[in-house]
């Protein structure tokens, strides 16, 4: 088996979620190729190419492929893929919105967003916001598959693997890039974190998100957020954790005001310990809670603040 | 211009599923459904474009059995002009319903088109993008707001780190995000109305595609259960349990 694994980056840097890539690429096995395409992006392949297991790296740099749009991004891979069985992608907005597209062109299924490997046409994957998990096997000839980050853990960075660029022309007349509003923030990023707290609509504002930000410091954690909160403007989507949000895996994940609708807890609950705050006892965030406080949140943030 | 919505019938977003005993799938009988809640405001969008005089027509569209039909008369409540029900009993995923989608756009040849970004049951969030590359229209995935202009469209697209702003070339493809707007409820005349709209019913047979799923479900499980944990008293209590029991925090 061959295996192309499409590497996630941002300004100018490699993404955590690739390393996790190609520990899924590692569980099904074989040979391990990343593709990095995008424009002035050779740190990202010098960075990819330390990544343990990974054989070579391809790296496609163009102004075509800067910001990684669907449509020639689909068309690149399309190019490369009759060398692999299979192509991987983090289950990040860019991997979403470029591997359907690829696996339409090969007239394949798209397997969305592993998380575990059986075989080399076996996986796991959640259905219904993590309710049910489904075994799914493809027999078509190329595995198209999206990978949920958190459900692998990353590979090492020893590895040197030859880079070498691709040749291919591809352009790109259906859509361009206008712009973008990326969120600035020196926290780490809510997929990698490894502490996450959380505020719902019970925040009341966004203004009142900021009395998490001194136990955010203190904890190191990247802060998220439900979908109400994002919905009523306190803070922006890019913050949403959950079913369609981002998924999370930290060693602690504190919900503050958040009463744990489905939807949210399929982003949250392969977090390893769950703290809850919330002034409501009967709350159904409770029983996913390993720790539980039903307080007022602007009584019990603050204290716990002064307390860490 | 024409429009038109993918509408796809899946279970209600506030029920939670069963897993069948024998492991087969999650059992659906006598489960309350609904149309999936980004389709919803998918026709919500192409309401709005004809009430600003952008959309000339809506054509609601739907791949599934005869009960899906319930989802179209919504739609056609909500606003839509007449819907095409593509009938199919099998298990329909992301590419046979792509498949389907795209010989109804070739017939109807829409300007835009436009889906939820993920379905609630399969959560696989492909379709549109499948549905893109079938016809070659480009793509404006998870979208939160959506202007047309002239032989453009311009869209803002929810990502991982914040917004992004692309601009496609019509006919395109959009698929929903929660932000793009908040629908509408039907009103009950509306509801009375839409069953005199056409509704057009056809087979993958008669567009001569195959829907049925390629993937194998092998086996459907429940996830691991959480252990239920405790109430703490106070937040001393909490930080104390934080830092010796569960040793996350130092
Ligand atoms: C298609 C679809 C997709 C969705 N995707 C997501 C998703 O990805 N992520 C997501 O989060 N949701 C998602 N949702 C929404 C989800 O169903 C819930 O509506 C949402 O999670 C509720 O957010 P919340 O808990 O902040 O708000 P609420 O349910 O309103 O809960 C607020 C909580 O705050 C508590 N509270 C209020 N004041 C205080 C106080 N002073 N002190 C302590 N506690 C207080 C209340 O007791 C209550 O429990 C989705 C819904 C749909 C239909
Ligand atoms: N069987 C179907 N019939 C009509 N539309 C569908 C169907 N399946 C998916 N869609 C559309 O594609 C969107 C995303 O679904 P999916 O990509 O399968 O998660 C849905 O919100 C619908 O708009």
């Amino acid at each position: 088996m061959s295996i192309l694994v499409l590497a996630e980056h941002h300004d100018g840097q490699l993404a955590d979620a690739t390393a996790h890539v190609v520990a899924a690429a590692q569980a099904i096995g074989g040979d391990i190729d990343v593709l990095v395409a995008g424009q002035d992006v050779a740190a990202v392949a010098e960075a990819a190419a330390k990544l343990d297991g990974v054989s070579k790296v391809r790296v496609a740099d163009s102004e075509t492929f800067a910001h990684l749009l669907a449509e020639p991004t689909a068309d690149l891979l399309v190019a490369l893929a009759d060398d692999y069985s299979h192509v991987l992608a983090a289950a990040s907005t860019t991997g979403k919105n470029v591997l359907p597209r690829l696996a339409a062109l090969k007239d394949v299924a798209q397997i969305s967003e592993i998380i575990a490997v059986e075989s080399g046409d076996t996986f796991k994957r959640p259905i219904y916001a993590g309710n049910a998990i489904a075994t799914v096997q493809s027999e078509d000839a190329l595995k198209v598959i999206t990978v949920r980050s958190t459900a692998f853990d990353a590979v090492g960075q020893g590895g040197s693997a030859a880079i070498e660029p691709v040749e291919a022309s591809i352009d790109n007349s259906l859509s361009s890039f206008v712009g973008e509003e990326l969120a600035k923030s020196d926290r780490p990023e809510l997929g990698a974190a490894r502490v996450v707290i959380s505020g719902g609509r019970g925040m009341g504002s966004g203004e009142n998100f900021k009395i998490l930000d001194n136990i955010a410091d203190k904890l190191g954690a990247a802060i998220g957020a439900s979908r109400a909160a994002v919905d009523a403007g306190f803070v922006p989507n890019d913050m949403q954790v959950g079913q369609t949000g981002k998924i999370v895996a930290p060693d602690l994940y504190i919900a503050v005001g958040i009463s744990g609708a489905i939807q949210h807890l399929a982003g949250m609950k392969d977090s390893k310990v769950i703290v809850a705050i919330n002034k409501d006892e009967e709350a159904p965030i409770f029983q996913v809670a390993d720790y539980g406080l039903v307080a007022d949140l602007f009584e019990a943030i603050p204290e716990l603040d002064s307390k860490l | 211009m024409k429009v038109l919505v993918a509408v796809k019938r899946v279970i209600d977003y506030n029920v939670k599923i069963r897993v069948k005993p024998d492991g087969s799938d999650v059992d659906l009988t006598n489960v309350k459904m609904a149309m999936n809640p980004f389709c919803e405001i998918a026709v919500e969008e192409a309401v709005r474009l004809k009430e600003k005089g952008v959309a000339t027509e809506v054509v609601a569209v739907t791949v599934g059995p005869k009960a899906a039909q319930e989802q179209l008369r919504t739609a056609l409540a909500l606003g839509a002009d007449r819907a095409i029900h593509v009938e199919s009993d099998e298990r329909v995923e992301s590419l046979g319903a792509a498949k389907a989608l795209a010989k109804v756009v070739e017939k109807e040849a829409p300007q835009l088109v436009i889906l939820g970004k993920q379905a609630i049951d399969s959560d696989n969030n492909q379709t549109g993008q499948m549905l893109a590359a079938l016809t070659g229209m480009a793509q404006g995935t998870f979208a939160s707001e959506v202007e047309v202009e002239g032989e453009t469209l311009k869209v803002i697209r929810e990502i991982d780190g914040g917004l992004q702003t692309v601009s496609l070339k019509l006919p395109a493809v959009v698929t929903t995000d929660l932000r793009l707007n908040e629908p509408r409820y039907a009103k009950l005349p509306d509801i009375m109305k839409a069953k005199k709209k056409p509704m057009d019913v056809m087979t993958p047979a008669d567009l001569g595609v195959e829907v049925a799923s390629r993937l194998k479900l092998v086996k459907v499980e429940p996830p691991a259960e959480r252990q239920g944990g405790v109430k703490v008293g106070s937040v001393d209590e909490l930080v104390d349990k934080l830092k010796n029991e569960a040793k996350v925090i130092s």
